[in-house]
């Protein structure tokens, strides 16, 4: 067991290989570790951020949803006052009409009683006209007399 | 293993501790290269860069496949390391981090190979000796300690000036207010320090060589059981099949428990040579 020109061989060879790796197989294999490396943080980041914005977008979504059902609800409140009040309205423009419509049909009819009394009125009135002119002119014949009563009684 | 042509276990095991050897300078022992070793060290590195360079060409920020994502594990867990221990900023230091675990890895994982495999085809190709760790070789393990003290003397210069490292050299650890005093002190600092910095190197070779070759060594003793028999005796002798069944555990027992110490051997070099590379970035003027 002797040291010498082996050993020299060695050292050479030694500083061979660490100038190899560190030339062609170091930087190219850790590089490519790094930048992975950096590329899985930027996915993982990337995922964090956009599984935050989709919780965000969700509690929007409820709210715009919540709102809308809010609106909705006092729309429908809104209507079915409106609805109520116009039935009311209705209801009492009925009322009302039906109040007219009725004052004026008996007031026509009233009317209608009133000319027709006046008209029987007037008739009665000829007629006892007539039966004191037939009975002015026939005075002396009692029985025509007598049938010219029953005639006027008859047409009254 | 049955039929080699060594005499006696000694025999066999120290042939298997002998490296092949060119001598560029005959009789110089210096000048010896260890072929084997020089080889399998070349080889796990050329695996080494070109599996992780096959990465490196797949490399992708989309969806990686089975294979990438393993070397991605890889890479990031020498990164966290590199981030733990060293508080400097520097493109070498990661790379090289990432080059002494794997390769060393892959190293000390030419243990598990079985001990007479690749040296006995090597025999039948007319190779007579091989020794297929080269972290069992302290030529290897100390090429890549000095290889790291390289990068720390470099680091050492380059954040500290050659001229504040020398000061430190001076002044560490023992400091004084009065002049004089530290120029007394001056002498035990740099004694010190040298001590430090050769402990450094010493340290990270010997603790992976004697790890693996201790490791390599039990494989062999082993393997040494059934040496003495030949494989028609394994069956038709009482003692063969005794040894041959126990051969069978122990070796797989350990090469269990040397998972874990080849992985470990490797996680501790890259760690020291990480701590002694922010030690050389540390500047003591703090305190």
């Amino acid at each position: 067991m002797n040291l010498g020109v082996t050993m020299f061989i060695q050292i050479i060879a030694f500083l061979g290989v660490c100038w190899f790796t560190m030339k062609y197989i170091w930087p190219v294999i850790l590089g490519a570790m790094e930048e992975r490396e950096k590329k899985i943080a930027d996915g993982l980041a990337a995922g964090n951020r956009a599984e935050k914005e989709l919780e965000e977008a969700k509690g929007k979504a409820d709210k715009m949803i919540g709102e809308a059902k809010e609106q909705a609800s006092q729309v429908k409140e809104q209507a079915s006052q409106m609805a109520s009040k116009i039935k009311d309205q209705a209801k009492s423009e009925a009322l009302a009409e039906k109040e007219r419509q009725l004052t004026a049909a008996k007031v026509e009819i009233e009317q209608e009683a009133s000319r027709a009394k006046e008209d029987l009125r007037k008739q009665v009135a000829g007629l006892a006209v007539v039966g004191a002119e037939q009975l002015l002119s026939k005075e002396i014949d009692a029985d025509k007399h007598a049938d010219l009563l029953n005639d006027l009684i008859k047409e009254i | 293993m049955a039929g080699s042509e060594v005499k006696g276990i000694g025999g066999y095991i120290e042939h298997h501790l002998v490296n092949l050897k060119v001598e560029l300078v005959p009789g110089n022992p210096f000048w010896d290269v260890h072929l084997d070793s020089v080889f399998y060290t070349l080889l796990t590195a050329v695996v080494f860069l070109w599996i992780f360079r096959k990465a490196a060409k797949q490399a992708t920020s989309g969806v990686p496949g089975r294979f990438l994502n393993f070397i991605e594990l890889v890479v990031g867990f020498v990164d966290e390391q590199v981030k733990d221990s060293f508080k400097g900023k520097s493109k070498m230091v990661p790379a090289m981090a990432l080059s002494i675990f794997v390769w060393v890895f892959l190293m000390n994982f030419m243990d598990l190979i079985p001990v007479d495999l690749l040296p006995f085809l090597g025999q039948k190709a007319g190779v007579e000796y091989m020794r297929v760790v080269p972290s069992t070789d302290l030529n290897i393990t100390f090429g890549l300690a000095i290889g790291v003290m390289l990068f720390v003397f470099y680091y050492s210069f380059a954040v500290k000036s050659p001229k504040g490292y020398l000061k430190e050299l001076l002044t560490h650890p023992f400091e004084a207010g009065n002049p004089m005093v530290q120029a007394i002190l001056a002498p035990f600092n740099v004694l010190l320090n040298i001590v430090e910095t050769l402990a450094k190197p010493i340290s990270l070779a010997l603790r992976l060589f004697g790890n693996l070759y201790s490791g390599e060594l039990i494989f062999m003793l082993i393997a040494v059981f059934t040496l003495d028999f030949a494989v028609t005796e394994l069956f038709t002798t009482i003692g063969g099949p005794i040894l041959g069944i126990s051969q069978f555990f122990l070796t797989f027992l350990w090469a269990v428990f040397h998972i874990l110490i080849i992985t470990l051997q490797a996680y501790i070099f890259m760690m020291l040579s990480l701590v002694y590379l922010n030690m050389a970035h540390e500047v003591h003027d703090a305190h």
